[in-house]
């Protein structure tokens, strides 16, 4: 459980006494226990069936054309063709994605450190605040909360009567192209909770003591930030990172409540996924639908890759 | 605390007042939209939009009564949809998981490193990757339309996430019950009933408390798998609900959107803790 949360005792600090290995427990040969295929029977079959199976047959299936009622037809790399060259919407899908989650991420992930940082001292309703602000996160990827999200920016909502109280004039935000696309933003970086819940566990595993040595060295609080907080979280950082990238990707549900299932307006909130959806089940274009999942696919894991690969110089582990 | 106190007494108490303010600012923003949903679902149709405070003048429970008869088949209909299918999916994880979970904490079997590796990837994998062929799968199956392929699932431990966490937690039970036990003349069975389920608790909560939240917000697949009126689940029919109210009765839409969040919220007030250490030492979404 303390995989990446963990922060090994602070450096410089010599062992009272070498730790002994663990004793050495008798460990009979290399013997298999039969009833361990039993205890495995679900996963398997789960593995098998709806992992395995699917994960090949939907590689298969975006070489095809395939409508669900009559068998797939072979289509060689025709689908990936398509999507690139010749379908627009598809292109403004990415881009609406791309645009998504390089907002979202940073900006969700910078709240969350910054209140995360608020919470994190001895203080009364500290709790509390905590609750408060993680609310959010638990009920925001829900219908209801895309629904009132909606109602809050379009032209007769709070956010219009609230900006006509200092006299401008306001509008709707949601049937807007130029905008509707930034208010889904709103909602995921309102939605900074889990992460700072992450941040707080950090922080309080950061020690006392290097925070009294940077003090007594003379650094301000902005400086014990970036010195000595920045640093010691970096592990954990870069776990939100690639977790919020990943979710960011697959985000659904508040666009197309938003916008009715269309993406729209004028395509401004078609997401990757959304565009899928649209694709497999209203057109039954299954094997075009198959062909972008496996990019989406591969964009992730692109992503995740380089995240990987970029952690080493920045991330900073203090037992290495 | 043992901070260095450089800073006078006054200049702190100043500080810590600021931090409260601006936490404070912070959390009526981060209220608001759903203080401003639960009032105006008291509210009269006129006021919901014209008035920016969100506190109603009085708590008429007109647009919940006519909200939730206002569909065909009610919402009772729907909520117990979406009951059913949330418990039975607890029920098949916790099952599932904690089998697989014990095989690969506590049991020695071929390949097992490899297929730890297969079950860790697996976490990873974006679920739109398998959605099609597993939606072909379940329609040649004759289950689309019914509860099968939003449970089923679960009962072959597909959230190989909280099997990963059962394994953690495995590990940490010390292996000598376990021996002492197979002394006793336990079989590797009796050890998983007797001694590792009954201390699994705290992740078996855990377990429940984020499988049960997770899938009663799953809209994506209720959407997919579910096209009867009658099938349909809490999320699913109010989606539906905005469409067949379009502009007419946003009182009524926002009353079912206030109920609508009422499990997660009775099981976030019973379980605040665990949710928030859940998150905090696992990285669970919340």
């Amino acid at each position: 459980m303390s995989t990446s949360t963990e922060i090994s005792a602070p450096a410089g600090r010599e062992p009272t006494a070498e730790v002994p290995p663990p004793a050495a427990r008798p460990r009979p040969g290399r013997r298999t226990d039969r009833v361990a295929y039993l205890f495995l029977l679900p996963w398997f079959t789960g593995l098998l069936l709806l992992t395995a199976a699917p994960l090949l047959g939907s590689l298969y299936l975006s070489f095809t054309k395939f409508n669900l009622l009559q068998s797939p037809r072979w289509n060689g790399f025709g689908n990936y063709v398509k999507m690139f060259t010749d379908d627009p919407r598809y292109l403004q899908s990415l881009k609406v994605t791309f645009i998504y989650v390089a907002l979202t991420v940073p900006l969700q992930l910078g709240f969350a450190l910054a209140v995360a940082v608020m919470l994190n001292r001895p203080m009364r309703g500290m709790a509390l605040y905590r609750s408060i602000y993680y609310i959010p996160s638990l009920l925001g990827g829900s219908v209801a909360i895309a629904v009132i999200w909606g109602q809050l920016f379009d032209d007769d909502g709070v956010l219009n009567a609230f900006l006509a109280f200092f006299g401008v004039g306001g509008r709707s935000w949601i049937s807007n192209p130029d905008t509707a696309l930034y208010t889904l933003v709103l909602l995921n970086i309102w939605q900074f909770g889990s992460p700072m819940v992450i941040f707080l566990a950090g922080l309080k595993q950061i020690p006392q003591e290097l925070y009294d040595a940077a003090s007594v060295d003379g650094a301000n609080a902005w400086r014990r930030f970036w010195s000595v907080t920045v640093p010691l979280l970096t592990p954990i950082i870069f776990f939100n990172v690639v977790l919020q990238i990943i979710q960011a990707f697959q985000a659904l549900t508040p666009a197309y409540v938003v916008s009715g299932g269309s993406g729209g307006p004028s395509d401004s909130t078609l997401f990757y996924t959304l565009y899928l959806y649209q694709q497999g089940f209203a057109n039954l274009n299954m094997g075009y639908a198959s062909a972008m999942a496996w990019v989406l696919l591969l964009i992730i894991a692109i992503f995740t890759l380089i995240n990987f690969g970029l952690a080493r110089r920045w991330v900073y582990y203090e037992d290495r | 605390m043992t901070t260095l106190q450089h800073a006078p007494a006054a200049r702190r108490r100043t500080r810590r007042w600021l931090t409260h303010l601006a936490l404070i600012a912070g959390t009526l923003i981060m209220v608001y939209p759903l203080l401003w949903m639960v009032g105006g679902s008291f509210k009269d149709e006129s006021d919901i939009f014209s008035q920016l405070n969100p506190f109603p003048s009085s708590l008429d429970p007109r647009s919940y009564i006519a909200g939730w008869t206002a569909t065909d088949p009610t919402f009772t209909r729907f909520y117990i949809n979406s009951m059913l299918i949330a418990v039975l999916a607890v029920a098949g994880n916790v099952i599932a998981c904690t089998l697989t979970a014990y095989a690969f904490a506590r049991l020695e079997f071929r390949g097992k490193k490899v297929f730890f590796a297969i079950m860790l990837g697996s976490i990873m994998l974006p679920a739109h990757a398998l959605l099609i062929p597993q939606y072909v799968l379940f329609f040649h199956l004759g289950w689309v339309n019914t509860y099968l392929p939003l449970v089923v699932p679960k009962f072959l431990a597909t959230d190989a996430f909280f099997i990963f966490l059962m394994v953690q937690f495995i590990r940490t039970i010390p292996r000598t019950l376990d021996e002492a036990a197979m002394i006793d003349g336990c079989g590797k069975v009796r050890i998983f009933s007797r001694i590792i389920l009954p201390l699994t608790g705290p992740v078996l909560i855990t377990t429940m408390i984020f499988t049960f939240i997770w899938t009663y917000n799953d809209f994506f697949s209720q959407l997919i798998y579910l096209s009867y009126p009658s099938s349909e689940t809490v999320p699913v029919a109010l989606r539906r609900f905005v469409d067949a109210t379009g502009n007419s009765s946003y009182g009524q839409l926002l009353a079912m959107s206030v109920l609508s969040l009422v499990p997660t919220f009775i099981v976030f007030l019973l379980a605040q803790r665990r949710i928030v250490e859940g998150i905090a030492t696992t990285g669970l979404k919340g």
